[in-house]
């Protein structure tokens, strides 16, 4: 079971999250949208959206302070544990926190507001149901460590740590899981299948975040030109509608 | 100089008489899709009114287009680009479904199904937003023809400074028609503040479009356009506008707006116009310089080092001969008689208005005045604040000399054709009141008055080597060239072999027609 939960699924979780994105990315870029409810509803959003967003950022931000950097790169640069862990806490409980009370507004907001609930999806409701639950406990791990000091003996950072980052090594270690906290291994597991699920949910929205518009030049100029060979509007054509033409039959 | 070609359109709002064709077959054309109920890429106006979306030209408010900076620099009026990510995951100035109205349908089943009863059954209006039963309250043109003026006629954005002088007592009013579409502006700032780069402006025609697969639906752009010409499809989660019916100009057919427009009060051409001069011209510190300096961007293509600038630029020399030919051009640089809309946004666009002459020769017909008379009508025009303040706030952000120059022209215009229709002697004078010649005064007379098909609507053809890449031609086959292609029986044709679309050869024949009478 160990050895199902900690090393198959994983890498049957993260194949689907790389290949479906690519087919998505493939096949759907029209469907690849943060598909906003903000005309139906505003003053909700104006403050769950950001706190949700923000919140999430910090969280991200400290899995991979916690999960990618190895504990020994912060031992050789001074960093104390109680110093990490005080750190940690403190900025995962903020953000975490913040993720949550975030969440709470849009789901009431998604549930109550009726335009919006009519837009909701049966694949927004089950990524919702995921990701809730994965803050959540999350969050409770966060929580139990800080304030109950349940755990205090248990340190992820070298039990979850090292098996997450050998899953990317090629050298996973189910076993490093086996006497974690069940909250814990239930978060990483609950994690994986988001992941899985990922790609065919709004979540997609993730990886079109516009850092580009940072740099790029304001007016963009396009020629009719570049759409040459490619079906209406600028989709390509699907499988067996290609318009005849001398490059379909491989000439040029 | 680097040497740009842009389909402009201009509207002469004096014959607008304000009945939507245009907006209707708009809708039936591009906008009637789940997720674009409440869209209008065309709507009309009442004027003074609140428009659509409502108070749209707040821009205090919206913050849309572009502000010069102290520095002389152009930025973004709802802020820059850190700030725009910054806001992202919540658009403060997005304009929500209330400020443009809440779609309906009417269940007319109950029509057909009602069982037999004592009342007459009624189709009840329902919301495509909720689903659920509502009162129809407000639409794209509630306030159409001054309705309801009492009330939100005070609340028009464009009556600042003259609040205290319009009023909305029915005698006391006056009233035009503004049809609007997107600018497809030469300096867009919904392109500007798209975070996905998607909104792009086509190189060959200057068309504004959104690339549908790379839009990923942040709204910034439907703040970021002061003329509110974005909707957001709240089905796909994407932006979409105006197209300037793009599969349409591409193969040579005006817009579907301009096709049906019973006023026949469209033209649409080519713009040739330098696109190193555009954010120098964009960036003027006075906003009512902002209309000269526009004028400043756009280039005579019967200048031969223009021409060759084009020709180098890679603009095809049908396209050149088009720019010769516009109507658009000849409105808007040598008859300077079209102003654009909202200057002051510093978007440069490029859809431009011929100010109604109308309101004023009301008035001066109620006071039982010769309302054809040169002399009342420039009198008129002078003494008149209103409506040439409300205009100037329009067209020249307001300056009202340019409207001024404008509607004096259309009035000796009318008085000078009065003359020669009533068999009198023309009178030289009155072109050269307003600074034009009689061949000149005519000229605009014909082009303003009694255009046809043909001189309206000057629009090259996407061209032949680009065929395989358009909307309207379902194959390119390697044999086409061989016919030769066509002469240019209509004067507008690049040659083209005849088209497979019904209602191309429709409007040719139309065409045909037209020309003949």
């Amino acid at each position: 079971m160990n050895t199902f939960l900690f090393l198959i699924l994983p890498y049957i979780c993260l194949a689907i999250f790389v290949v479906g994105h690519w087919w998505r990315y493939k096949y759907d870029k029209f469907g690849w949208t943060t598909r906003s409810s903000q005309l139906y509803e505003d003053s909700l959003l104006r403050w769950g959206s950001p706190l949700f967003h923000f919140g999430m950022l910090g969280v991200v931000g400290g899995h991979i302070i916690g999960l990618l950097l190895p504990k020994g790169w912060t031992d050789r640069l001074g960093v104390s544990e109680s110093t990490y862990h005080a750190f940690a806490l403190g900025g995962g409980l903020l953000a975490g926190a913040m993720a949550l009370v975030g969440l709470i507004m849009l789901v009431y907001r998604r549930r109550t507001v009726r335009p919006v609930f009519k837009a909701t999806t049966v694949m927004d409701k089950v990524m919702y149901l995921f990701l809730g639950t994965v803050i959540v406990i999350g969050c409770w791990n966060t929580f139990a460590s800080a304030v109950l000091h349940a755990d205090t003996e248990f340190n992820y950072r070298t039990t979850v740590s090292p098996w997450f980052r050998g899953i990317f090594y090629g050298q996973p270690d189910p076993t490093l899981m086996a006497g974690v906290p069940v909250g814990f291994q239930m978060h990483a597991v609950l994690a994986f299948l988001l992941f899985a699920l990922w790609p065919f949910t709004r979540l997609v929205h993730v990886f079109s975040a516009p850092v580009g518009y940072l740099t790029r030049p304001y007016i963009v100029y396009r020629s009719r030109a570049d759409h040459v060979r490619r079906g209406l509007g600028n989709r390509s054509p699907q499988p067996g509608w290609e318009r005849p033409g001398l490059d379909s039959a491989g000439r040029r | 100089m680097r040497v740009m070609a842009q389909l402009a359109m201009v509207m002469n709002l004096d014959k607008c008489i304000g009945c939507h064709t245009c907006s209707v077959t708009c809708k039936q054309a591009w906008t009637n899709r789940t997720g674009m109920e409440y869209v209008w890429f065309n709507n009309v106006e009442t004027r003074p009114g609140l428009g659509y979306p409502r108070r749209y030209e707040d821009q205090e408010l919206w913050q849309g287009g572009w502000v010069r900076k102290p520095n002389g620099r152009l930025a973004l009026k709802a802020g820059g680009r850190f700030k725009k990510l910054v806001n992202i995951f919540s658009n403060p100035r997005l304009p929500g479904i209330e400020d443009y109205y809440e779609p309906w349908t009417y269940d007319y089943e109950t029509l057909l199904n009602a069982p037999q009863q004592s009342t007459f059954p009624v189709a009840r209006p329902y919301s495509l937003i909720t689903g659920k039963p509502m009162n129809v309250t407000w639409s794209a043109n509630w306030d159409d023809d001054l309705g309801g003026a009492v009330e939100h006629g005070p609340k028009d954005v464009m009556l600042k400074g003259i609040e205290d002088k319009v009023k909305f007592e029915f005698e006391k009013t006056f009233m035009f028609y503004l049809p609007r579409i997107c600018e497809h502006c030469l300096n867009p700032s919904c392109a500007a503040s798209c975070p996905s780069g998607a909104i792009y402006k086509r190189s060959e025609d200057g068309i504004v479009l959104v690339d549908q697969d790379a839009c990923r639906g942040w709204r910034m752009c439907i703040s970021g356009c002061p003329y509110k010409k974005i909707y957001f499809n709240h089905k796909t989660g994407k932006a979409e506008k105006c197209t300037f019916c793009y599969p349409r100009v591409e193969v040579g057919i005006p817009t579907v707006c301009s096709e049906t427009c019973v006023g026949r009060l469209r033209y649409i051409g080519i713009m040739l116009y330098d696109a190193d001069a555009v954010l120098a011209a964009a960036s003027v510190e006075d906003d009512h310089e902002l209309y000269q300096a526009q004028l400043g961007c756009f280039l005579d293509p019967n200048d031969l080092e223009v021409a060759r600038q084009a020709e180098v630029a890679g603009i095809p020399g049908d396209w050149i001969e088009a720019a010769r030919r516009s109507p658009v051009r000849r409105l808007i640089l040598d008859y300077k008689v079209a102003l654009p809309l909202h200057p002051e946004y510093r978007t440069m666009p490029m859809v431009w208005y011929i100010p109604p002459l109308s309101p004023v020769v009301d008035v001066v017909k109620d006071t039982g005045h010769d309302a054809e008379d040169r002399d009342n009508l420039f009198a008129a025009i002078d003494t008149l604040r209103i409506p040439v303040e409300y205009l100037a706030n329009l067209f020249t952000a307001g300056d009202i000399e340019p409207v001024n120059d404008v509607l004096k022209k259309l009035a000796a215009m009318r008085s000078y054709m009065r003359d020669l229709n009533l068999g009198r002697d023309p009178r030289p004078d009155i072109p050269a009141s307003v600074g034009m010649g009689e061949e000149d005064l005519y000229e605009m007379f014909r082009l303003l008055a009694i255009a046809k098909y043909a001189d309206r609507y000057v629009i090259p053809t996407a061209h032949a080597e680009q065929a395989h890449a358009l909307e309207e031609i379902a194959t390119d086959c390697a044999v086409s060239a061989y016919d030769g292609g066509q002469s240019q029986p209509f004067g507008t044709g690049s040659g083209q072999p005849v088209r497979i679309a019904v209602e191309d050869l429709m409007v040719r024949s139309a065409r045909l027609k037209d020309t003949e009478q």
